[in-house]
C-alpha cells in the first residue's frame, strides 16, 4: 500500500538537531497540505534530488511559539509538527515519488508531498526449510554431538535417495560423516586470514592479463584474469568491460522473436546506430538521412526519430523530405547549429541509458534464450516485466549493492572471482572467496582492499605506517594521541612479540613445580 | 638465560607530540656549534657529535650513561631555534585550525549547541568502537563547517581568509603570516576546543606544531662512516643538522645586531627550507637538498618511507643469523621431509643444546671433537664452535682449546652444537608466496656444496634446478623445534590449503616411469624385479605369475606394493579418451587401461599416470593423503624411488624423431594448411568485394579478423590432429604428453606439423611498417602469411618472416611474464595486509583484532579447506567406499 509522504528540504545542521533531541516538536515555515494527515512519513532532502533521512511525523498544529521547539528558519513560520523520530536511509532518488497525478517528482526545492510506491519483491528461493529426510539425518547426527551444516544434509539425503540405503545403513553413513566432519574442522586459531590471502594471491603469477571473447558471446570482449582480479579487490565504482547476463520470464525465454524484442527494448540505440547526419552550412540545417536496414535491424521507425528530436531544448522546425528529416534552427547561428549536431549525437531514440549493445544467446545448460550486453544498467533492466529478476546479474558489482543490498554484492563478489580463477583454470576454493568478500563487505559497503578500504582502516598505528603512507600515519597518530595496543599481526612483528595466531594466541602457561 | 616461562610483553604503545619543554627536559646537550670533530679527530664539546649523544667509536665512553659502543642506547640533543619555524608534517592541520578557530579569541567557531552535538557524535563514535580513520571523517567536518564562518560566534570577530603557500608559508589575505604569529594564534586555542578539532589536549597542544626547539637525535642514529682512506664521512642527517645551526646562528647575530628586517626574513626562510628538508627531503613544492656529490639527501621521512625504509625493510623483516644460502640440487634418494645440507655449512650453522646432568658426557665429547671433527672412516661428525657459560660469556672453541674447554664444561652451559643428521631446520624459497613456501626438514649432512632435495618437493616451492637457491634456517629454540616438528614438517603439507588435494606429489619422470610400469601391466622377470625393487626397502617380492616355467611379475604387482592396505577406489586415468570406448567406459575392461581399479591395496586394472600420483592432480596421492601424513610421506618416497628403478632401469629418451611423421602425413597436413590459407584469401576476396556480413555489433573488419583467425586455428587444430594420428603411445614424447608428465600433444603438432598464428595482444600481428608487417609483403596483404600465421613446424624449421614473427609473439609472452609478477606481488601484499589478523575461534567464527565478527561459521560449513576433497566438506564417494567398499563401487558403475 503506497501512502502519501511529505518531502522536504532541509539543513544537515536541522536534521542533526532533530535526530539529537528527537522527540522534539518543529517548527516548519509552509502550510501542511490537507491530504496529510498525522501520523504520517516525512522525506528530508538535502540536495534536493534524493531522500536522505525518513522522519514519523505524529502530531500537526499552527504555529505557535512554545518552548523547546527547533525550527527550520526563524521566518514565516506556519506549522508545528512533532517528529518522533529521524532515520537515515540509503538515499532514495526523488524520480521514485509520484506526485498524485502519477507524474515523478524531479527536484524539491522546498517542499512537496507525493507517494512513494511501494516496491516489487523479488523472492529467493534458496532459504528454505529443511525437509523432513533432513531433520531426520541432523536429528541422528545430533546424538554423536554434531549439528550438520545443511549441504551436508543434503548430500546424505541425495546418495540416501540415489543409492537407497536402509535405515541401518544410513545409520553408518551418518555416524561416519559425522566423524570425517569432525576431523575436517578448522583448527581454532588457525590464521584463515592469511591462508585466504595466498591461496587467492599465489595463482595470481600463474594468470594471463589479456582480455578475452567472452564464453559464447565472440562478439564481446570481457576484461578477464589478472586485471580482473584486482579490478574486484579494487571495488571499482564500474569495472572496465561492465556486461550483463539477462535472464528472461518463462513465457518469453524459449521463443527467439520475443526475446529479440526485448534485446531490442534494451540496447540503447543512438541516432547515429541508425542514421547518417548531414550538416549543412549552406542553409544551416542538418539532415537526418536514415538506413533502412539498419533501422529495421534496430526495429527503430522514422516517427521514433522524430518523437525523439521533440525531446531537443533548442529551437527547430522538422520537416519530413522523402525518406529524409530535415532540421532548421528558427534562429540559425554557427554557434548553435554546433550544439544541434552535439546534441543529435547524444539523443537516444530508445533503449535503457548505459547499455551499448544487447547480444541474444541460447545458453548451452538450460537451454533457453538469454541476453548478454555490453554496458550494465541493473535497475532498469530489472524494471522490465519480462526480464528475470531472480536471474539477472551484472558483473558490476557495486551496482549490485546498490540495488540489492550488500549481501548480493557479497555474493557477486565471490562469484565474479570464482567465475575469473576457474576461467584461467585454476583451482581455489570457495571458503577462501568468502573470506575476502565477507572483509570487504561486512561493513555494510563495498570496501575496496587496499589503502582507501579495508588496510587503510586498521586500528593500529604501526601496521597502517607499514603498510603505506608511513609518514601522515605517524604524525596524525601524534596529534589524536592514538594508542597502539599491539593485538594484530604486523605491529607486534615490529616490536618483536609472538603474534597472537596460532601458537601465539594460546595464553596458557605451564609453570613446574620448584625442586 | 632467559627467565622460564613467562617474557614480558608490551601491552601498548602509545603516540603523542613532544612539547617544547620536554624536548629540552630529555636532551642531554644543547648543541651549539655545527663542527663535528677536532683536528684529534675527537667530538667537539656542544659539537653535533658530543659525547653526551651517545658513542660510536668503541673505547671512548658516553658522557650521559658511561656506556660503551654497544651498552650506550644513545640520548637526544638539542638546537633551540632563534625563530620558531613550522613543522612540514603538520602544514595541512595548522592550516585547518587557522581556519576554524577565532583568530582573536582563539576558540573554534561554532554555536555551544553545535559544540555540544558534535561532543555527543564524536563520543557515541567512540563507543561504536569507531576506527581513527573513521572519527577522522567527522573532525573533517567540523572543521570544515567551522572554516565556513566568517565571524566568530563567541567574539564576533571577523575572519579573514587564510590561504596556504605550499609548502610552508602562510598568507592572511596576501599578508604573510609569520611562524611567530602562527603560534600565537595556537596558542589562544583552549584547551576545551581541542577535542573537535581532533587533538588530544593530555597529548598535544597545536602549538607545538611551530618549532622552537630541535631535537638532535643521538649520533648512533646517525654513526660517522670512516673510510679504507682514513677520510670520515658524515651522516645525511648530520649535514642536515650542520646547515640548520649554521643558519640558525646566522639568524640570532643578525637579529640580535638589529639587522634590516629584510635580511632577517630572508634567513628565517632560509631556516624553515633547512628544517622542512630535514624532516622531508621530497617535499613537493622545494628542491631537495643534496649532497655535494649531487644526490639528494635522505632525511628523516625517506628513512622510514616505502620499501626500502626502517618499516618495511628492518622492522616488519628482520635479518636473522643462523641461516644460509646456496645453489639447489635433486636428490632422489632423500626423504621428502630430508633436506641435504653441505658439511661447510653444517659445520657454520649450530644448534644451543643446554647442558643437563643427563647429556653432559655427550656434550664434553662433541666439545671435545673440535671445529671439524671426522669420524675414523672419514666421515662427518658435529663438533662444536662456541661455548657459553652461565654468565653469558661465550668462549669460542678452536682446535688448542677443545679438550680444555670441553673439561670445565658445567651443567647450566650452552654448547653450540654443529648440525647433524635429524636436526630440524626451515627451508625456504623466494618468493615466498604460499605457506608451503617455507616448510621444516630434517637434515641429513652430505658432501659437496649444495642443498638437496626429493624431487616431489618441488612443486610447493615452485623450483627447479636451473640455478635456483634457496635458504635455510636453523631453529634455536626448543619451542621453536617442537613446532617445526609437529606443524611445518614436509608431510604436514602435502595438501594444499587453496584447493584440499595434494600439492606435493609425483613430477615429470615420476609419472612417466609410474607409467611404463602400470600401463597395460608390463612383465618382468625376477632379476629386472630385485632390480627394480632393490630402489626401495621391500625384502619380499609379490607372488611371481609361471609363463612357461619362468617366474614374472607384472608391473601392477610391483606398484602395487606400495600402496597402504585396504585401500579401495576407482578413477578414470588422465590417458582416459571418450572417443576410445564412444562415451560408454567399460571399465576394468578399457581397452587402453584407463580405469584404475584398486581393490584392498592392489591394483587391478588402469594405469598409474598424472591423475593418480600427480602433484595437484593425483586422486590417488590425495585418498593416501587423507589417510595420515605419516603414510602420506612414505608412499611419496616410495613412489619416487620406485620410479626412479623402473626409468633407470628401462631407460627413456626422447629427441626431435619422437615427432617424425611420414611423408604422406606431411602432405596431408600441408594440403589443410594451403586449403586453410586459400579459404583466408576467398573472405578476404569477398571483403573487399563488399559481400562479407558483419557479424552483429562488429565492424566489417572485425568480422573478417574474428573469421580468418577461426579458419586458421581450425586448420592447426586440424593439422595437430593428423599428427597425432600417426603419433601413437608407444613414442616417448606422446607417452610424456599423454600421461600428464610434461608437453602436451599440442606442442608435439607444432613441433610435427604446423606452428600456427602467432598473435599480440589476441590479434594477428598487424603493427610494422605502413600497412604492412615486413617489406617482403604487398602493402595491405591480410592474407594468412602477412599477418603471423607459420605453417612450418619446428621440426622443419621457420622462414625468416616466420621467425620474426614467432619472435614477436615470444616477445609478448616475456613482457607479460615481468608485468605481472609486479602486479599480482602488489595485489597480494594488499590481500595479506587486509586479511592478516583474522583469526578463527574455538567455535569456528572468524573474527578480526577488533573483535568484529567477519563470519559466523568459516566458510560457512567451519572445515578446512586443506583437509577438504577438493573443495568438498564430506566426499560421499570416499565415505560409502569405505564403509561398503567394492559393493558400493560397482553399484556406483551402474548410474
Amino acid at each position: 500500500m503506497s501512502k502519501i509522504v511529505l518531502i522536504w528540504k532541509d539543513k544537515s545542521q536541522n536534521v542533526e538537531r532533530l535526530n539529537l533531541n528527537a522527540p522534539v516538536y518543529y517548527a516548519l515555515d509552509f502550510e501542511l497540505p490537507k491530504e496529510l494527515e498525522p501520523p504520517f512519513y516525512g522525506y528530508i532532502t538535502l540536495r534536493g534530488k534524493e531522500a536522505n533521512y525518513r522522519v514519523k511525523i505524529t502530531e500537526a498544529k499552527p504555529y505557535a511559539p512554545i518552548k523547546d521547539i527547533l525550527k527550520r528558519s526563524n521566518k514565516n513560520l506556519k506549522i508545528i509538527v512533532k517528529v518522533e523520530e529521524v532515520q537515515e536511509i540509503a538515499s532514495i532518488p526523488l524520480t521514485e515519488f509520484q506526485k498524485r497525478d502519477g507524474e515523478e517528482i524531479k527536484r524539491v526545492s522546498k517542499y512537496a508531498i507525493g507517494i512513494l510506491p511501494e516496491k516489487k519483491e523479488i523472492r529467493l528461493e534458496k532459504y528454505r526449510e529443511m525437509s523432513e529426510e533432513e531433520s531426520e539425518i541432523q536429528n541422528i547426527a545430533k546424538k554423536y554431538g554434531v549439528e550438520l551444516p545443511f549441504s551436508v544434509l543434503e548430500k546424505i539425503v541425495h546418495t540416501q535417495k540415489e543409492y537407497s540405503l536402509q535405515k541401518n545403513e544410513l545409520k553408518k553413513v551418518v555416524k561416519k560423516v559425522v566423524e570425517r566432519y569432525r576431523n575436517r574442522l578448522v583448527d581454532p586459531h588457525e590464521a584463515v586470514g592469511i591462508v585466504a590471502a595466498q591461496s587467492i594471491g599465489e595463482p595470481g603469477t600463474q594468470m594471463t592479463l589479456r582480455t578475452f571473447h567472452y564464453a559464447g558471446v565472440a562478439e564481446m570482449n570481457v576484461t578477464l584474469g589478472l586485471p580482473r582480479l584486482i579490478e574486484i579487490v579494487d571495488a571499482r565504482r564500474e569495472p572496465s568491460t561492465p556486461m550483463m547476463t539477462i535472464y528472461l520470464k518463462e513465457d518469453v525465454r524459449n521463443n527467439e522473436d520475443k526475446v529479440k524484442e526485448v534485446a531490442k527494448k534494451i540496447e540503447s540505440t543512438q541516432i547515429m546506430d541508425v542514421a547518417d547526419i548531414i550538416t549543412s552550412i549552406a542553409d544551416m540545417s542538418v539532415v537526418i538521412r536514415p538506413d533502412p536496414k539498419k533501422m529495421e535491424d534496430r526495429g527503430v521507425k522514422k516517427e521514433d526519430i522524430i518523437e525523439a528530436l521533440s525531446r531537443i531544448k533548442l529551437k527547430i522546425s522538422v520537416e519530413v523530405e522523402g525518406n529524409d528529416i530535415k532540421i532548421k534552427l528558427t534562429e540559425p547561428s554557427y554557434k548553435r547549429l554546433n550544439r544541434l549536431m552535439n546534441d543529435l549525437r547524444a539523443l537516444t531514440l530508445r533503449g535503457i541509458k548505459g547499455i551499448q549493445r544487447a547480444i541474444v544467446r541460447k545458453t548451452k545448460d538450460t537451454d533457453e534464450w538469454v541476453i548478454y550486453t555490453q554496458g550494465s544498467n541493473l535497475k532498469d533492466v530489472l524494471s522490465l516485466r519480462e526480464v528475470d529478476g531472480k536471474r539477472t546479474t551484472t558483473n558490476n558489482i557495486l551496482e549490485i549493492a546498490d540495488v540489492l543490498g550488500i549481501e548480493a554484492a557479497r555474493n557477486s563478489i565471490i562469484k565474479e572471482a570464482k567465475d575469473t580463477l576457474e576461467q584461467q583454470g585454476l583451482n581455489v576454493d570457495i571458503r577462501h572467496l568468502m573470506l575476502v568478500a565477507d572483509i570487504m563487505t561486512f561493513n555494510g559497503v563495498v570496501e575496496a582492499i587496499g589503502r582507501h578500504g579495508v588496510a587503510g582502516e586498521k586500528e593500529s598505528v604501526l601496521a597502517r605506517a607499514a603498510f603505506e603512507i608511513t609518514a601522515k600515519h605517524l604524525l596524525t597518530a601524534g596529534i589524536i594521541g592514538e594508542v597502539d595496543e599491539l593485538k594484530g599481526v604486523a605491529e607486534n612483528i615490529i616490536v618483536g612479540q609472538p603474534v597472537s595466531l596460532g601458537t601465539g594466541a594460546v595464553t596458557l602457561i605451564y609453570k613446574p613445580k620448584k625442586r | 638465560m632467559r627467565a622460564f616461562g613467562i617474557t614480558k610483553r608490551i601491552k601498548s604503545i602509545k603516540f603523542a607530540l613532544l612539547s617544547p619543554d620536554e624536548i629540552r627536559k630529555m636532551s642531554a646537550v644543547k648543541v651549539i656549534t655545527a663542527d663535528t670533530y677536532d683536528d684529534d679527530g675527537f667530538p667537539i664539546d656542544k659539537g653535533l657529535m658530543d659525547l653526551h649523544m651517545g658513542v660510536i667509536e668503541p673505547g671512548l665512553r658516553c658522557k650521559t650513561c658511561g656506556g660503551k659502543v654497544d651498552e650506550c642506547p644513545g640520548h637526544f640533543g638539542h638546537i633551540e631555534l632563534a625563530m620558531p619555524v613550522v613543522h612540514v608534517g603538520f602544514v595541512k592541520n595548522i592550516k585547518n585550525y587557522l581556519d576554524a578557530t577565532c583568530p582573536v579569541c582563539g576558540r573554534i567557531k561554532l554555536t555551544d549547541e553545535e559544540i555540544e552535538i558534535y561532543r555527543q557524535k564524536i563520543e557515541e563514535a567512540k563507543k561504536m568502537g569507531a576506527s581513527p580513520m573513521q572519527l577522522f571523517v567527522i573532525y573533517k567536518k567540523i572543521i570544515d563547517e567551522a572554516a565556513s564562518r566568517p565571524i566568530c560566534p563567541h567574539c564576533g570577530a571577523e575572519q579573514k581568509k587564510i590561504t596556504l603557500d605550499k609548502p610552508t608559508t602562510f598568507r592572511e589575505e596576501g599578508r604573510k603570516l609569520t611562524p611567530k604569529e602562527i603560534r600565537e594564534r595556537l596558542e589562544r586555542i583552549p584547551d576545551e576546543d581541542l577535542p573537535f578539532l581532533g587533538i588530544d589536549p593530555k597529548t598535544a597542544r597545536p602549538e607545538w606544531m611551530i618549532l622552537t626547539v630541535l631535537p638532535v637525535p643521538p649520533v648512533n642514529v646517525r654513526p660517522t662512516i670512516t673510510l679504507e682512506t682514513g677520510e670520515r664521512s658524515e651522516d645525511d642527517l648530520t649535514h642536515k643538522l650542520v646547515d640548520i645551526i649554521r643558519i640558525n646562528q646566522r639568524l640570532r647575530d643578525n637579529r640580535d645586531s638589529g639587522a634590516p628586517q629584510l635580511i632577517i626574513e630572508d634567513l628565517w626562510e632560509l631556516l624553515q627550507y633547512h628544517v622542512t628538508t630535514y624532516f622531508d627531503n621530497q617535499t613537493s613544492g622545494i628542491p631537495p637538498a643534496r649532497h655535494r656529490s649531487g644526490r639528494p639527501l635522505k632525511t628523516l621521512v625517506q628513512r622510514l618511507k616505502g620499501k626500502e625504509g626502517r618499516f618495511r625493510s628492518n622492522l616488519s623483516g628482520k635479518r636473522v643469523n643462523f641461516s644460509s644460502r646456496t645453489v639447489i640440487s635433486p636428490e632422489p634418494f632423500l626423504s621428502i621431509n630430508e633436506v641435504g645440507v653441505p658439511e661447510k655449512a653444517a659445520r657454520e650453522l649450530t644448534v644451543p643444546i643446554a647442558v643437563t646432568a643427563y647429556n653432559i658426557e655427550k656434550m664434553r665429547e662433541i666439545v671435545m671433537r673440535g671445529t671439524s671433527p671426522k669420524s675414523e672412516d672419514g666421515h662427518y661428525v658435529p663438533g662444536a664452535n662456541y661455548v657459553i657459560r652461565s654468565d653469558g660469556r661465550r668462549i669460542r672453541i678452536t682446535e688448542n682449546n677443545a679438550e680444555t674447554v670441553a673439561k670445565k664444561l658445567e651443567v647450566g652451559w650452552i654448547v653450540e652444537r654443529h648440525l647433524t643428521d635429524g636436526d630440524i631446520v626451515l627451508f625456504n624459497r623466494q618468493p615466498s608466496l604460499h605457506r608451503m613456501s617455507m616448510m621444516g626438514h630434517l637434515v641429513k649432512v652430505m658432501p659437496y656444496r649444495t642443498f638437496r632435495l626429493n624431487l616431489a618437493v618441488c612443486p610447493p616451492y615452485n623450483a627447479d634446478f636451473d640455478g635456483d637457491e634457496m635458504n635455510l634456517h636453523v631453529l634455536q629454540g626448543e619451542e621453536a623445534r617442537a613446532e617445526a616438528r609437529i606443524l611445518m614438517l614436509v608431510q604436514e603439507h602435502i595438501l594444499s590449503p587453496r584447493f584440499g588435494g595434494p600439492i606435493i606429489g609425483g613430477i615429470h619422470d615420476h609419472i612417466t616411469a609410474m607409467f611404463l610400469l602400470t600401463h597395460k601391466n608390463p612383465k618382468f622377470t625376477k632379476e629386472e624385479a630385485i632390480h627394480i625393487l632393490s630402489y626401495l626397502n621391500y625384502d619380499k617380492l609379490p607372488e611371481p605369475h609361471i609363463e612357461n616355467g619362468k617366474e614374472y611379475y607384472y608391473g601392477k604387482d610391483l606398484f602395487s606394493l606400495i600402496l597402504p592396505k585396504g585401500l579401495n577406489m576407482e578413477f578414470k586415468s588422465k590417458i582416459c579418451d571418450p572417443a576410445v570406448c564412444k562415451n560408454k567406459c567399460v571399465h576394468e575392461k578399457c581397452p587402453i587401461d584407463a580405469y584404475v581399479v584398486i581393490r584392498d591395496g592392489k591394483l587391478v586394472a588402469g594405469t598409474i599416470d598424472e591423475n593418480a600420483i600427480g602433484s595437484f592432480k593425483g586422486k590417488l596421492l590425495d585418498r593416501i593423503a587423507k589417510m595420515g601424513s605419516d603414510v602420506a610421506r612414505k608412499f611419496i618416497d616410495d613412489m619416487t624411488r620406485l620410479a626412479v628403478g623402473v626409468i633407470s632401469y628401462r631407460g627413456f629418451t626422447s629427441g626431435i624423431d619422437d615427432e617424425d611423421i611420414p611423408d604422406d602425413a606431411q602432405r596431408q597436413i600441408l594440403a589443410i594448411i594451403h586449403e586453410a590459407e586459400n579459404k583466408v584469401g576467398e573472405l578476404i576476396e569477398s571483403y573487399k568485394k563488399g559481400l562479407l556480413q558483419p557479424a552483429p555489433g562488429r565492424s566489417l573488419e572485425d568480422t573478417l579478423e574474428m573469421e580468418i583467425m577461426g579458419v586458421l586455428a581450425r586448420a592447426r587444430d586440424e593439422a595437430g590432429k593428423i599428427s597425432a594420428r600417426y603419433l601413437g603411445l608407444e613414442n616417448p614424447s606422446v607417452i610424456m604428453a599423454r600421461s600428464g608428465a610434461r608437453a602436451s600433444m599440442l606442442n608435439l603438432s607444432q613441433m610435427a606439423g604446423s606452428i600456427g598464428q602467432q598473435s599480440v595482444r589476441g590479434q594477428r600481428l598487424h603493427r610494422g611498417y605502413q600497412d604492412r608487417t615486413l617489406p617482403h609483403f604487398k602493402r595491405g596483404d591480410l592474407g594468412a602469411k602477412a599477418r603471423g600465421f607459420v605453417e612450418s613446424s619446428y621440426k622443419r624449421g621457420l622462414n625468416p618472416t616466420e621467425y620474426f614473427f614467432h619472435s614477436m609473439g615470444g616477445r609478448e609472452g616475456l613482457v607479460d611474464t615481468a608485468v605481472r609478477t609486479s602486479r599480482s606481488g602488489y595485489m597480494q601484499r594488499r590481500l595479506i595486509n587486509a586479511l592478516e589478523d583474522l583469526k578463527v575461534t574455538e567455535d569456528r567464527m572468524v573474527v578480526d583484532t577488533g573483535g568484529n565478527v567477519v563470519q559466523f561459521k568459516y566458510g560457512e560449513d567451519g572445515i578446512d579447506p586443506t583437509r577438504s576433497s577438493w573443495g568438498e566438506s564430506i566426499d560421499m564417494d570416499e565415505i560409502l567406499t569405505e564403509l561398503f567398499g567394492e559393493d558400493y563401487l560397482l553399484r556406483r558403475r551402474k548410474k
